[in-house]
């Protein structure tokens, strides 16, 4: 009775304060667009300039090999080699392409033709990716150039594999940006709850009654479990359906361990609300202990195996490493829950441990 | 154990840090009682009545209700105890209606009772025709009220009331003090802590508190005449100035000014008229004098000084 009392005292509540209600539905998908179409690692048209001294069927014909590929876009030709370093340094192109004057003659001849390749390495992550395109046109071509030569191609070629090329990054970033941006909404959202009651002293009133800590923390959890199970069904669908995310694996299993992970992150929000007694420091707790470490620490971009030693043990601790994981095996592998058993583990761990421990902070105060 | 007994209080102290904010207190209440615990700001009175409520235990002590302890058992001692905080604390954005389910929901009144027992409380608070009203659009008195409805939603033996009145207009006031009156009536046990001294008058029996300890503790008739000297009401044009030569004067004990008048706290009655006679050589007006028994605010200067 008690628990259904403070349940629905807390749904009259979110009910009157409907620009809340909007933020914790718009938030999350907000968060979702933007940074889903901001963080992509595909690499597309890249301004590149030609220098092309040689002017033959030839070095045409390499020339469109790289227009054709769709990744780089021709913005200008010249005919000084200085014009290239020009055009790169000012920004303007991003790869510049130097054919010699003697390319077709050394082809002609049978020999091995230089052609020369300019990257901005300024921006590490498209160079690289450029650099692979290029070494794919380069075998392309020299494939094209020696058909029937059995020693292989002349041109010495690295091909690198990088992401299949029908696959585009986004599918790798969304699922893990589901579980960055859920860590921290979720805790956004209960971080307010008792400080809110702090700061407008009905706290000691409710603390005059026999109420029992673990019903006021479970209390105030359910109504914003229901908002954040909605935000993250939202968000999938935004993901299938906007972003065209393929989802490879079970649905059911996915809202099942999100609802686990959302367990755990709002009893966080809900300790750090107990702790803080104050709805500012408290929202600022929560913004700050839950994106920087889902957003770092949890492999949704940067590789944990990468980490040093010390910060990789460290991420054990962060629970939204566990939520990208699942996510993304469930989206992308389709994986089922006897690969996920170890991360089902730990967040189920992870939430009882948050949970308990609010109760144990309140019931401090409670008696 | 005496049967009478609601509120047994037996040696509490209560440090903060390094600071003691009671100092080694006890008392009792006894049952049907209206105890005003009196004192002014920062003395300790919220502390006390938390120290009840076990809303804050104490560092050493203990504080008995109806035979049972309030550290060990809080959660069946609130059972008995209604409470309510020196600032509003009900939720301002749920209705008048609302708020009480909230508070049936909370003590356990079942369906049928509730039904029964919210009526009757709309009804004798007068808040009936604004029951379906945000508690946030009550005026202070209505609010205060609605605490009070909200404090007696689980028919509790014990009220416990912390500076109900303050921030009160004068009728809601007098309004409230008829609700209580009406209350101890009725059996209950109101332990209300007040720096208005108007109110500790209405009160069965005041503890007076001072730096976390209680001086004095009495029935308000016994307080007043327990100061031993006689009180004279002067009422006169320019009273910091009177009050200033009086004081220069070897029969004059205390002096405490109210506005335009004086009270003169006399050692011996008979001198009553040569003061007067030399307050005219002073040329001060004298609009009217008479004596009058000392107020607890007298006594409670003398006290505290």
């Amino acid at each position: 009775m008690r628990l259904k009392g403070i349940v629905k005292k807390e749904f009259i509540h979110i009910k009157r304060d409907p620009l809340s209600l909007a933020m914790a539905f718009l938030l999350p998908a907000i968060l979702l667009f933007i940074y889903g179409y901001a963080v992509t690692f595909d690499v597309e048209n890249i301004e590149t300039v030609v220098c092309d001294r040689d002017k033959s069927s030839l070095s045409r014909e390499l020339i469109e090999g790289f227009s054709k590929s769709g990744y780089f876009t021709i913005i200008s030709y010249t005919e000084s080699y200085n014009d290239v370093d020009g055009y790169i340094d000012r920004g303007d192109a991003k790869a510049g392409i130097i054919i010699p004057d003697d390319f077709s003659k050394t082809i002609r001849k049978g020999g091995l033709p230089s052609v020369e390749i300019i990257i901005d390495g300024s921006n590490s992550n498209i160079a690289t990716i450029a650099l692979g395109y290029v070494s794919a046109i380069e075998e392309r071509y020299t494939r094209r150039l020696y058909p029937l030569s059995k020693e292989g191609p002349l041109i010495q070629v690295k091909t690198r594999i990088w992401y299949n090329r029908e696959m585009r990054s986004r599918n790798f970033i969304i699922p893990g940006l589901i579980a960055v941006i859920m860590a921290v909404i979720v805790a956004l959202l209960t971080s307010l709850t008792v400080s809110k009651e702090w700061d407008r002293g009905s706290m000691e009133q409710l603390l005059s009654t026999p109420v029992k800590p673990s019903e006021l923390v479970l209390g105030k959890l359910i109504p914003y479990f229901i908002i954040g199970f909605a935000d993250t069904v939202f968000a999938v669908l935004m993901s299938t359906f906007l972003f065209g995310v393929p989802l490879k694996g079970d649905p059911v299993l996915l809202f099942l361990l999100s609802s686990i992970f959302l367990f755990g992150g709002l009893s966080f929000g809900i300790l750090i609300s107990i702790v803080a007694k104050n709805q500012t420091i408290a929202s600022q707790i929560a913004m700050l202990t839950t994106f920087l470490p889902a957003f770092l620490l949890s492999g949704f971009i940067f590789s944990i195996s990468n980490m040093p030693k010390i910060l990789q043990i460290f991420t054990l601790a962060i629970p939204a490493r566990y939520f990208v994981t699942i996510l993304k095996g469930i989206f992308l592998k389709g994986v089922t829950i006897e690969d996920l058993l170890w991360e089902t583990a730990l967040l189920s761990l992870y939430g009882l441990i948050v949970f308990f421990l609010a109760v144990k902070k309140l019931k401090k105060w409670i008696g | 154990m005496d049967q009478d007994i609601a509120i047994e209080v037996k040696g509490i102290t209560k440090n903060f840090g390094g600071y003691t904010a009671i100092k080694n207190l006890s008392f009792s209440v006894t049952k049907a009682e209206l105890f005003g615990i009196v004192g002014p700001d920062g003395a300790g009175k919220t502390t006390i009545l938390r120290l009840l409520m076990g809303i804050l235990l104490p560092t050493s002590g203990e504080v008995m209700v109806f035979g049972v302890s309030v550290g060990r058992y809080p959660e069946k001692v609130r059972e008995s105890i209604g409470y309510m905080s020196q600032r509003f604390g009900l939720y301002e954005d749920l209705t008048v209606e609302e708020n009480m389910e909230f508070y049936c929901d909370l003590y356990g009144v079942d369906r049928k009772e509730r039904k029964r027992r919210m009526e009757e409380l709309l009804d004798f608070s007068g808040l009936y025709p604004f029951k379906k009203r945000l508690a946030g659009h009550l005026s202070g008195g209505m609010k205060q009220k609605l605490g009070l409805t909200c404090a007696l939603i689980h028919r509790p033996d014990i009220l416990i009331l912390d500076e109900p009145t303050a921030g009160v207009d004068p009728l809601s006031r007098r309004d409230f003090w008829r609700i209580l009156y009406g209350l101890r009536n009725q059996g209950m046990t109101i332990v209300l802590s007040t720096a208005y001294l108007d109110e500790a008058e209405r009160c069965t029996r005041i503890g007076l508190i001072y730096r976390g300890e209680m001086p004095m503790l009495d029935r308000p008739n016994n307080i007043r005449s327990s100061l031993g000297i006689s009180m004279v009401e002067v009422v006169l044009s320019e009273t910091s100035r009177a009050r200033d030569i009086l004081l220069r004067n070897e029969y004059v004990d205390m002096v405490t000014v109210y506005g335009d008048r004086l009270h003169i706290g006399l050692k011996e009655k008979e001198q009553m008229d040569s003061i007067l006679d030399m307050l005219r050589s002073y040329r001060f007006e004298i609009k009217g004098s008479r004596e009058v028994i000392p107020s607890l605010e007298d006594v409670f200067i003398k006290r505290i000084r």
